[in-house]
């Protein structure tokens, strides 16, 4: 494979369980040294797509290569260059970190010193020399999920799917995946995440691709993606809700856009931005100066359900088979 | 790209690395031994309770066929029904192990499927051949002997390990198509009914003619029979139908005709688990 290759080739891909279609003709490349996300809401496909070029899942229908084998004619090469990070860790709880990792490193056919030597290597690496022979069972969910993800590394894989690898963790659980995942590509590992964040696909990755109902709706950088859906949003409540008219006119001044909507009953105003910090400096000096007192403001990132609402005119729990509401209310990043 | 990656599989090895992959998913199990010894004791102490129970508590009101000893008949049954039961530990622990994570793991990666099915026997069969030893040494210390010959009695273990063999693989194939752990608990209060309608504790001639039929043609049935015929315990010769006149060839043919319908479903199934 030349190293213009591209490391995953997905095309047409369909699977479909008991009836319901959960990939419905998936088109997807990924270019070998980068990070691609995979942005949907539950039930979209991204899991489905994920265990298939992991050789988990046999396609019904349409191709799927990874560095350059094809999933169903050659599982086992596209196995020895690939590493999983699944929802669930896929680590043997009763076993220590260490046992875990030597027993994975003899599996890929390392023999038995080198998988040793691999293992040392590597619970150095992700801070986690010094859990002995305590049970992953007893591990923290940080620490579990980095031993889970040295276990992905072990081969130091050419491709490596990152299926949700944050969800559940607490924030300083999900900043050291993330530095993880950085470090990563550094080596020139090609990283293939799914996620329902639109902050941390925009965190991590080069390219993303917006996934619904088992296709690909939307694809660009997060800046081309930001461009069509409206990017970082600024949202003022104020205290007075007499004075919104008067301060509508202010925020579009700071924020250089004309698309403000207003919400009466709740004394909010939203609006687009482009320049986060100017328009947050704008927006506080200009209600300063006209005596107008908010009682918050916001520069927030457009939500998921926001980001759907653009690409598909429905939010993204209508549109999902099985979605919920909850995840899209998490991720409005305050200032 | 480091030089790791470009390890590529070695198909000219497959065998080596088959074997090989047995043997770490079989260490996997043994490590998990190491962390839970108090299981492994009560699994072999099971058994010997259920013995020594059947021995002293209720041993007094069984009568053998010929007029035998209770304790010579009752041990080979012990011992053909703690290979059959086997068949519960083999069904939950492959059920546990389907639905945790780390399955997808091993299926992820360039080791040999077949490896997660043969540790799990190899760990099975170590498993029940260390419960016989056992039983046989409490059965020994209770005074028990068998009467023909050392060769005789390991042809006996030998058909009671077959007996185990094949239960193996029924409970492999049940655990997957059971999926879920609390559908195996009806299956743990299934083989005692299963269990007991055989000659382990009982003669079948004690019971409803039909039951006793039933109870004769149980594989079960067949190795016990075999066993005690080669213990050279006497007066267990069974009431002289087809069933009990060939207890050997019964116990041979039972577990391979229950391999040869097993063995191929659970490694279908086990194939099957991409789709």
């Amino acid at each position: 494979m030349a190293d213009s290759d591209p490391a995953i080739v997905v095309e047409g891909l369909r699977k479909t369980y008991g009836g319901k279609p959960a990939l419905a003709g998936l088109d997807l490349t990924v270019p070998a040294g980068t990070v691609h996300a995979v942005l949907g809401p539950n039930g979209a496909g991204k899991t489905t797509c994920v265990r298939i070029l992991a050789t988990l899942l046999r396609p019904d229908g349409g191709r799927a290569e990874v560095a350059g084998y094809d999933v169903r004619r050659d599982p086992d090469q596209v196995r020895y260059r690939i590493g999983l990070l699944g929802q669930h860790a896929a680590v043997d709880e009763e076993l220590s970190g260490r046992q875990n990792l030597e027993m994975f490193g003899r599996l890929y056919h390392l023999g038995a010193r080198p998988a040793r030597a691999r293992a040392e290597e590597l619970l150095e690496r992700f801070g986690l020399t010094d859990t002995g022979q305590k049970a992953v069972g007893q591990y923290s969910g940080g620490m579990r999920r980095r031993l889970d993800l040295a276990a992905s590394l072990i081969m130091r894989p050419r491709v490596l799917f990152l299926d949700e690898p944050t969800t559940g963790l607490d924030p300083r659980g999900r900043t050291e995946v993330w530095n993880a995942v950085r470090s990563l590509v550094g080596g020139g590992t090609t990283v293939l995440l799914t996620t329902q964040y639109l902050e941390e696909a925009d965190q991590l990755a080069d390219r993303i691709c917006v996934v619904d109902h088992g296709r690909s709706i939307a694809e660009g950088t997060a800046d081309q993606l930001k461009a069509r859906i409206g990017g970082d949003r600024i949202e003022v409540v104020l205290r007075d809700g007499r004075q919104l008219d008067a301060a509508v006119p202010l925020v579009g001044r700071a924020t250089g856009s004309d698309a403000i909507e207003t919400d009466t009953d709740r004394r909010r105003i939203g609006a687009p931005v482009d320049d986060r910090v100017a328009a947050l400096t704008g927006t506080v000096r200009a209600l300063a100066a006209a005596g107008i007192e908010a009682e918050d403001i916001v520069l927030r990132r457009p939500t998921l359900d926001e980001v759907f609402l653009h690409l598909t005119g429905k939010s993204a729990a209508e549109g999902a088979a099985d979605g919920g509401t909850d995840h899209t209310t998490k991720e409005g990043a305050g200032v | 790209m480091s030089a790791a990656t470009d390890t590529t599989a070695r198909p000219a090895n497959t065998l080596y690395w088959a074997l090989a992959d047995s043997w770490t998913m079989t260490r996997r199990g043994l490590a998990h031994w190491a962390r839970r010894p108090v299981q492994v004791v009560v699994n072999l102490v099971f058994p010997v309770m259920m013995l020594l129970m059947f021995a002293y508590f209720l041993g007094g009101g069984m009568t053998v066929p010929g007029g035998g000893d209770y304790k010579e008949y009752l041990v080979p049954g012990m011992l053909a029904l703690t290979m059959a039961f086997g068949l519960e530990g083999t069904m939950l622990a492959v059920t546990t192990d389907l639905n945790k994570g780390v399955i997808d793991r091993f299926r992820s990666m360039p080791m040999a499927p077949s490896a997660v099915l043969v540790g799990r026997s190899v760990l099975d069969m170590l498993q029940s051949a260390l419960s016989l030893c056992v039983l046989i040494g409490v059965a020994l210390a209770m005074g028990w002997r068998w009467h023909d010959g050392l060769g005789d009695a390991l042809y006996a273990v030998g058909l009671l390990l077959w007996l185990r063999f094949a239960m193996l693989w029924i409970g492999i194939h049940l655990g997957m198509v059971a999926g879920r752990p609390e559908l195996v608990q009806a299956v743990q209060i299934l083989v005692w009914p299963v269990g007991f309608l055989s000659n382990a504790f009982s003669a079948p001639e004690n019971m409803p003619a039909w039951l006793g039929t039933v109870a004769e043609w149980n594989p079960m049935s067949a190795t016990a029979a075999a066993v005690r015929d080669l213990f050279g315990i006497p007066g267990a010769g069974g009431g002289g139908s087809w069933a009990a006149e060939h207890a050997r060839l019964l116990a041979v043919c039972w577990p391979l005709f229950l391999l040869a319908v097993f063995f191929p479903l659970a490694v279908g199934r086990f194939r099957r688990l991409s789709h």
